[in-house]
């Protein structure tokens, strides 16, 4: 039998005409087999986009699926921790989902597209593992990753950009809401959602629209500070968001080898998304034990202090580092919209309640020689960058 | 009659910090300012319809990160945001380009001289030296020389052993740094004209010398040792303007329970047996504290603000002889849309940059000597940015607020105060300067506020409108700012200190007097100190 030969070297996303156009550093790397920015220009300014006008970034690689028929509820509330019947149409969910086990695989958006029908997105693939979950339930499934593209439009100007679009009702719009509109005759979903922890919006709409959409949206967002940015400023917003990241802060626990690294949504301070009035789901059993029994990690959020990023740091219950370690970071980063140092991390309980202090030992390099810091660091359990703006409706004109 | 605490008088960027770190040390504390809005010279005002004006400072770099942090100015409001490069238009129609990204900067030097491109590599090392020798004594009190006292000679001991640290080829290096002026220091690297009229801008901005006049070298420098976000030498923009500065210190001081009072201009300081006892303030009342810290200048807090038989004779003789001269002025334009430099690529990052017009060392000196013979300069420098480019809340979608710092401009004209006229040919003389670049920007003009340092003293009360509160020379600087004897933020009578930026370390938008003076006072009075800790470069 013939076939197409598989697809060698990278794949390209329906914007990539328009951001190679705009790419003058030529720093990309791969996520999902398609070809990503680390930055187009200047990681910096791209980041000070996000937090200070609009910020572009092309998520089509995003992992997606459909879940369709008449199960599709019942199904996902068996597949995740949270109760989604309060998930209305026109809703969308923060997500988690875990093996018997109650471990984690991962962290996901499923967006109430209609009256039964669901979009999830994730950053890994699982269609296996969606596909075994549904047995029993009438539900269809379906790999959509190639067929939608997407961007994340984010920041305090997003709105304005976007209300120079026609897009009636925008304004109504809250944070995890979505809203469906049509654009030169195909439909474009638009969803308050996003990574930066700021105002923003993510737009799904047909590949075949994504160059018109980029176009229609840079012109509208031109006098409002519109730029198309990459990763690397991506993931200082998150981590001030105090978002996780799957291979940052959890593996999914369906690819781990040794036993003790995955871990569970309790572990990840995910508790307000497992509903145990729940009468089933996956993981729901060994959840309930660790419940009762207690948890063996926690993850924290860590105000460091000074100016030393804390990059694969070990952390001490004390000073001196006695007694070894309790934990590691995850996730660090220097905060240039909080001018704090912050990191997450995961530590081993009873550590790391909010408040407590804790020390990190920090490696840094001035002129090729190293240095070592232990920095006092302080739990803190709100998320570094919540701005009003954030959840305003309608939004503010920035 | 309620007697607070401390009572600090100018609202000001230092006096807000300083009244905030004793406002958290839980003292009771009032801070009074004359004008009807807070913030000084840091400060964003709405003089032309939807705009925003960062009238007197408009870009930040110095402000210790520490202080932001501590104050969580950011909770408060403040964002800021750095922005790259520079660039100078020269005569010929060319221009000299400065670039965030390192090579691309290095490609543009080489293509006036690849000599010039290759030394600034030993130039920068060689300045960032100096800046970190200087950096980490920004948040201490400078140590008093004469003085025995073990906090002094350790500080000593800490700056000696600093310096012995560079060795005995550095160490003289210093010493002539310390001392010369930008271009000599400027000289010793480079061959290209206009590379050293681009760097030579900071050794006088600020400041009533030349760039032959000694002591600019370090001028330099006070203008490199900033950073956002850890990129020495970096500047950025505040979000909503320089204002935004002040609104979130304002915000911080509020939070911990102080007290703002505005059009509450200071008369007198009042001195009772030796002591001060409050302000008497222009509208008649009085307010009473056990302290006194005054914002304000050197020269206006003693010569303006006290009586002279309550100061000692040598003292006051010093503040007088201060030296504090208006060099600078303003202009600051409301635009129609983004005017166009055709020398320019089209969508050029620098039009995000500084923007300077002048193109050689000797137009440079040309400035100032218009100064020195008592009128502006007829083509002068211009420190030129157009924040609006970064930031959405200073100006509607699509329009611009520029700001053009003017160096040389004098306090007087002839020693008398400026007419209208003169004025008015002052903004002249910048919109030309800008236009003979930009053939579309001065259709653009909207609005324009033009001012001179006499304007600056008139409405912020700085004295000359020196926007460094005194020249930031080696007789003024550490342990010498303001006065020998009087570094460390005490002043001459009991209960009296001073937290603005005739203090050390200076001027700008650093916030470090006001935080240091905030640590001197809460040792003297036994509180428990509330002001960060320098975190250092190592």
């Amino acid at each position: 039998m013939k076939h197409e030969p598989v697809h060698q070297g990278r794949l390209k996303s329906p914007f990539y005409s328009r951001l190679e156009r705009l790419d003058t550093v030529n720093e990309w790397h791969q996520w999902k087999g398609y070809s990503s920015a680390d930055q187009l220009y200047c990681s910096d300014t791209e980041y000070f986009a996000i937090r200070n006008a609009t910020g572009v970034f092309d998520l089509t690689p995003m992992t997606k699926y459909r879940i369709t028929g008449p199960d599709a509820l019942d199904y996902l509330n068996r597949l995740v921790t949270r109760d989604m019947a309060k998930i209305r149409p026109g809703r969308v969910a923060y997500a988690v989902w875990c093996d018997d086990n109650g471990q984690v695989i991962d962290d996901g958006t499923i967006f109430h597209l209609r009256e039964g029908e669901y979009r999830l997105c994730s950053q890994e693939r699982h269609f296996a593992w969606l596909k075994a979950a549904a047995i029993g339930f009438d539900v269809t499934i379906t790999h959509e990753t190639d067929d939608v593209a997407a961007l994340a439009v984010q920041g305090p100007t997003s709105y304005s950009v976007l209300s120079k679009m026609n897009l009636e009702g925008l304004e109504e719009l809250k944070p995890f809401g979505l809203m469906h509109f049509d654009f030169q005759g195909s439909e474009l979903m638009i969803s308050r959602t996003g990574f930066t922890g700021d105002l923003g919006y993510e737009l799904w709409i047909d590949p075949d629209k994504a160059e018109a959409l980029w176009d229609a949206l840079f012109e509208a967002g031109e006098l409002h500070g519109i730029r198309a940015i990459g990763t690397t400023a991506l993931e200082m917003a998150r981590i001030e968001a105090g978002y996780l990241a799957a291979y940052e802060e959890f593996l999914p626990a369906d690819e781990t080898v040794r036993t003790g690294v995955s871990r569970s949504p309790l572990e990840l301070g995910l508790d307000w998304l497992v509903d145990f009035k729940k009468p089933n789901f996956n993981g729901r059993r060994a959840l309930a034990e660790e419940k009762r029994n207690g948890s063996t990690w926690r993850l924290v959020k860590l105000d460091i202090e000074g100016n030393k990023e804390a990059h694969h740091s070990y952390i001490f219950s004390n000073a001196k580092a006695r007694g070894g370690n309790i934990g590691f970071v995850t996730s660090a980063v220097w905060s240039p919209v909080c001018k704090q140092n912050i990191a997450l991390g995961t530590v081993k309980t009873p550590h790391g309640k909010p408040g407590d202090t804790v020390w990190v030992e920090i490696y840094y390099q001035r002129e090729m020689h190293w240095n070592r810091k232990m920095a006092k660091a302080t739990v803190v359990d709100k998320p570094f960058w919540f701005p009003p703006r954030r959840g305003a409706t309608p939004p503010g004109p920035y | 009659m309620k007697t607070y605490d401390a009572i600090v008088v100018g609202a000001g960027h230092n006096g807000l910090t300083n009244a905030a770190f004793l406002a958290k040390a839980g003292l009771d504390v009032v801070c009074v300012e004359k004008n009807d809005y807070i913030g000084g010279a840091t400060v964003s005002r709405n003089l032309y319809k939807d705009w925003w004006y960062s009238n007197c400072s408009y870009v930040c770099s110095l402000l210790r990160p520490e202080i932001y942090r501590e104050l969580e100015l950011h909770k408060h409001g403040l964002q800021v945001t750095p922005y790259g490069g520079s660039v100078q238009f020269m005569e010929n129609g060319d221009y000299y380009g400065s670039y965030h990204d390192e090579e691309v900067a290095y490609r543009e030097m080489a293509r006036f001289s690849r000599h010039d491109a290759d030394a600034y590599k030993t130039y920068s090392a060689d300045t960032m030296r100096q800046c970190r020798f200087i950096r980490d004594f920004l948040l201490s009190t400078a140590p008093d020389p004469t003085s025995f006292k073990p906090k002094d000679l350790m500080e000593l001991a800490r700056i000696g052993g600093k310096f012995m640290g560079m060795g005995e080829e550095r160490m003289y290096e210093t010493i002539r740094f310390w001392t010369m002026s930008v271009a000599e220091y400027l000289d010793e690297y480079f061959e290209t004209d206009v590379i050293k009229a681009a760097f030579s801008g900071s050794g006088i901005i600020g400041t009533a010398l030349g760039i032959h006049s000694p002591g600019t070298a370090y001028v330099l420098l006070h203008h490199y040792m900033g950073d956002v976000d850890g990129n020495v030498g970096s500047w950025g923009f505040a979000r909503g303007g320089t204002g935004a500065v002040s609104k979130a210190i304002a915000g911080a001081y509020q939070a911990a329970g102080g007290e703002l009072r505005t059009e509450s201009g200071v008369d007198q300081i009042i001195v009772k047996n030796g002591k001060v006892t409050g302000v008497a303030l222009e509208n008649g009342d009085e307010i009473h504290g056990h302290i006194v810290v005054s914002a304000m200048d050197v020269k206006r807090t003693f010569l303006t603000c006290m009586n002279k038989s309550d100061l000692p004779e040598k003292f006051h003789k010093r503040v007088e002889n201060f030296k504090i001269r208006g060099s600078s002025g303003k202009v600051n334009i409301a635009l129609d849309g983004m005017p166009t430099f055709p020398a320019l690529p089209e969508g050029s990052s620098l039009y995000h940059s500084d923007m300077h017009f002048i193109d050689s060392m000797e137009r440079m000196e040309r400035a100032y000597d218009d100064w020195k013979s008592g009128t502006w300069s007829q083509d002068p420098y211009i420190d030129m940015v157009i924040p609006t480019l970064s930031d959405p809340t200073m100006a509607p979608p699509g329009k611009h607020f520029m700001s053009c710092f003017v160096q040389y401009c004098p306090h007087q004209i002839d020693g008398r105060r400026w007419t209208q006229e003169e004025k008015e040919a002052f903004g002249a003389t910048v919109i030309n300067q800008i236009a003979n670049y930009s053939p579309d920007f001065k259709d653009l003009i909207l609005h324009a506020e033009i001012r001179t340092p006499q304007d600056i003293e008139d409405e912020i009360g700085i004295t000359e409108g020196n926007i460094f509160h005194g020249e930031l020379t080696m007789d003024q600087l550490l342990f010498n700012r303001p006065i020998p004897g009087y570094a460390q933020y005490r002043g001459p009578i009991n209960g009296l200190y001073m937290c603005g930026s005739s203090n050390h370390p200076g001027g700008g938008i650093m916030a470090a007097p006001g935080a240091n003076a905030a640590r001197e006072i809460l040792s003297d009075l036994r509180r428990p100190n509330t002001v960060p800790e320098n975190w250092g470069d190592d």
